[in-house]
């Protein structure tokens, strides 16, 4: 006969699940009130959605390269919002420039082409140094140390840019390209947010394609999987790992570009906020997951565009959509009570 | 007793099929490898002649792993030096030493458990740049049926027989003009066992020098032509398979005869 176990109640684990289930709780009384209130018309909650999926979009890009890197080297690069925040800076003075001299009106098309690109190469360029000279030396260190050497890195990345571009808030010259709405009558989309949700879901289908079905993706699979056996099979283990590198770079890069056609300006703090989110949106997924990290970006987009109005409204709390960033950190704080492994992550990740 | 020249002797007339057996392919010369202050390899020579089965055999933690890991690069001797057809190999990184014609089929099988057996097979002719591999994948397919059936298959999902043909398989898949097999019978049923035997010996048949490395002597004693018997690092014995399978020593300490 087996022993009969006594019951162990973990206290923390209590507290946690308790603290977890209050915010769900208070989330869905929320929600009852708001619906039951009826302010909100369908087509503000329509508008709400697309947002949220352009925003979400954004997301996924970035939170690709923490899940890209996570997968092979198992750590996290903190420092990728910062990534992000220099190819939007750097496409601003590409952008200043090509409105400056009248580019940017002239030829329209390609002026956007040759911001998009600086973005992605100085994005790939930073990530890859980072790697470099950052993370390489340190490759067999405890995981701890790497770990803080990304916060250092992020820090560094952040202020450098501070030092060279000052600390206030520049503009993006607009592309009119963009303006305007497509109304089919029942469903209306801004133009630059029907580009950025396009552009997004082509950039992952060729990121899904790449690693499936090239030599490259490929290699890079076998390394996540075990680096010894992979330099066995003729692999150079850091050439892939520099590659995982420039890949997220460039899509943060991209990313930045999206970004700044739904926020129009760029400063040197703006990689922070995107970036812990994207973080949540990869863990949301399960980090190490590519289709995770789509997923579990969208889901925080349309959360942090539809939550507050949908959650706090009902509270008549003055103006919800201030407490954005507070849905997005809930949810981080829910998923690693709940589901530690993320969506579609794997047990063995964690 | 310790004769690490011993000269190659073909013990088994029946064992043609190779041809020009005779010069040295592989050759380790006071090889040391460490594991940080532990001295794992305590000064290896040996040396593996084109067209031989070699067979390393020893008990637990005697090294035999460690000197494949040092041949493939895996883990770089601190000093001693690795020559591959005169040529030394010891200070390049692993993914070159494959292109050089060494492939590893390490021990546990290590498959890319997340890939299918295809795309594992694709993995194993990395090296080769995107050669075309369809004639290479056909000739694993007919030395292993079973891993026809599974192509598509998940190769983690697999027993562990079929894991360890597959392994085989992609080692096979880049060409080499030497395979290190091992413990390719590690978990195997004593008929799997044996065919995996067979297969060694087909391979080499078809001209690949083999050098394993077995936990079970007996069965790599049958097969190869020459074995060393390593102990805590050190080779202890060299000599013709048929010797040593008659050896005192080797009869008490690996095939299990008191
Ligand atoms: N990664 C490692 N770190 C530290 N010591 C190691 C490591 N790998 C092996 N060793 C040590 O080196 C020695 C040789 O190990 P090795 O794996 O080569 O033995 P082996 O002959 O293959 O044994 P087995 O038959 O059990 O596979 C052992 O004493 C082992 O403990
Ligand atoms: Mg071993």
């Amino acid at each position: 006969m087996p022993a009969r176990r006594p019951i162990r109640i973990d206290a923390i684990k209590l507290i946690l699940w308790t603290v977890g289930g209050g915010l769900i709780l208070l989330a869905l009384i929320g929600a009852v009130l708001t619906l039951g209130q009826g302010r909100i018309s369908p087509s503000s909650w329509q508008n709400l959605v697309v947002a949220g999926i352009a925003l979400g979009s954004v997301y996924a890009l970035i939170a690709l390269g923490y899940t890209l890197v996570y997968g092979i080297l198992f750590m996290i690069n903190f420092a990728h919002g910062e990534v992000f925040m220099w190819g939007a800076f750097s496409s601003w003075f590409m952008a200043a420039g090509l409105n400056e001299v009248g580019f940017m009106d002239s030829n329209p098309v390609f002026a956007f082409v040759l911001v998009l690109a600086t973005a992605m190469l100085i994005s790939m360029l930073v990530a890859v140094l980072l790697e470099r000279i950052a993370y390489r030396p340190l490759r067999n260190a405890p995981r701890l140390v790497p770990l803080i050497t990304a916060i250092g890195a992020s820090l560094f990345l952040q202020y450098t840019a501070r030092g060279f571009f000052g600390s206030g808030v520049r503009a993006f010259p607009g592309y009119n390209l963009f303006e305007g709405v497509i109304d089919l009558g029942f469903f209306r989309i801004d133009i630059d947010d029907m580009v950025v949700i396009l552009a997004a879901i082509g950039l992952m289908l060729a990121l899904y394609f790449f690693i499936n079905q090239t030599r490259t993706g490929r290699a890079m699979r076998a390394v996540s999987e075990d680096k010894d056996v992979a330099a066995m099979m003729g692999i150079n283990v850091d050439r892939i790992i520099v590659t995982t590198f420039a890949i997220g770079g460039l899509l943060a890069g991209s990313a930045a570009i999206l970004y700044t056609l739904i926020f129009n300006q760029v400063h040197f703090f703006m990689g922070f906020l995107p970036g812990i989110k994207a973080f949540t949106a990869a863990v949301l997924g399960g980090i190490g997951n590519i289709i995770g990290a789509a997923i579990g970006g969208l889901i925080l987009g349309i959360l942090e565009q539809v939550g507050p109005n949908l959650f706090l409204t009902g509270y008549n709390i003055p103006s919800p959509n201030q407490l954005q960033d507070v849905i997005a950190f809930s949810v981080l704080v829910l998923v690693l009570i709940f589901r530690p492994s993320g969506l579609l992550g794997r047990k063995e990740n964690v | 007793m310790t004769d690490t020249t011993a000269t190659t002797v073909d013990p088994r007339p029946d064992h043609t099929g190779a041809g020009h057996r005779g010069d040295t392919l592989l050759e380790l010369e006071d090889v040391h490898v460490f594991y940080g202050n532990i001295e794992a390899l305590k000064g290896i020579s040996l040396n593996v002649a084109r067209g031989e089965i070699v067979t390393l055999i020893g008990s637990n933690g005697a090294g035999k792993s460690t000197t494949l890991r040092a041949i493939s690069g895996t883990h770089r001797p601190r000093s001693g030096s690795i020559r591959l057809a005169g040529s030394a190999i010891h200070n390049l990184p692993p993914h070159e030493i494959v292109s050089k014609g060494i492939a590893h089929s390490p021990e546990g099988r290590k498959v890319f458990s997340r890939m299918s057996v295809f795309e594992n097979l694709q993995m194993g002719a990395f090296s080769r740049h995107g050669e075309r591999i369809d004639d290479d994948v056909a000739r694993v397919f007919d030395l292993f049926p079973r891993l026809r059936e599974r192509r598509s298959q998940k190769a983690g999902t697999m027993s562990g027989g079929e894991q360890q043909m597959l392994a085989m398989g992609r080692a096979l898949m880049a060409r080499p003009s030497i395979l290190l097999l091992d413990e390719p019978s590690m978990g195997l049923s004593p008929i799997l066992t044996e065919q995996i035997f067979k297969i060694i010996e087909e391979i080499n048949a078809q001209g690949t020098t083999v050098l394993l490395v077995e936990q079970n002597a007996l069965m790599a004693l049958n097969a190869a032509h020459r074995g060393y018997v390593i102990q805590t690092g050190r080779i202890i014995l060299a000599d013709t398979a048929a010797n040593l399978a008659a050896n005192e020593q080797v009869r008490q300490a690996y095939l299990g005869e008191i």
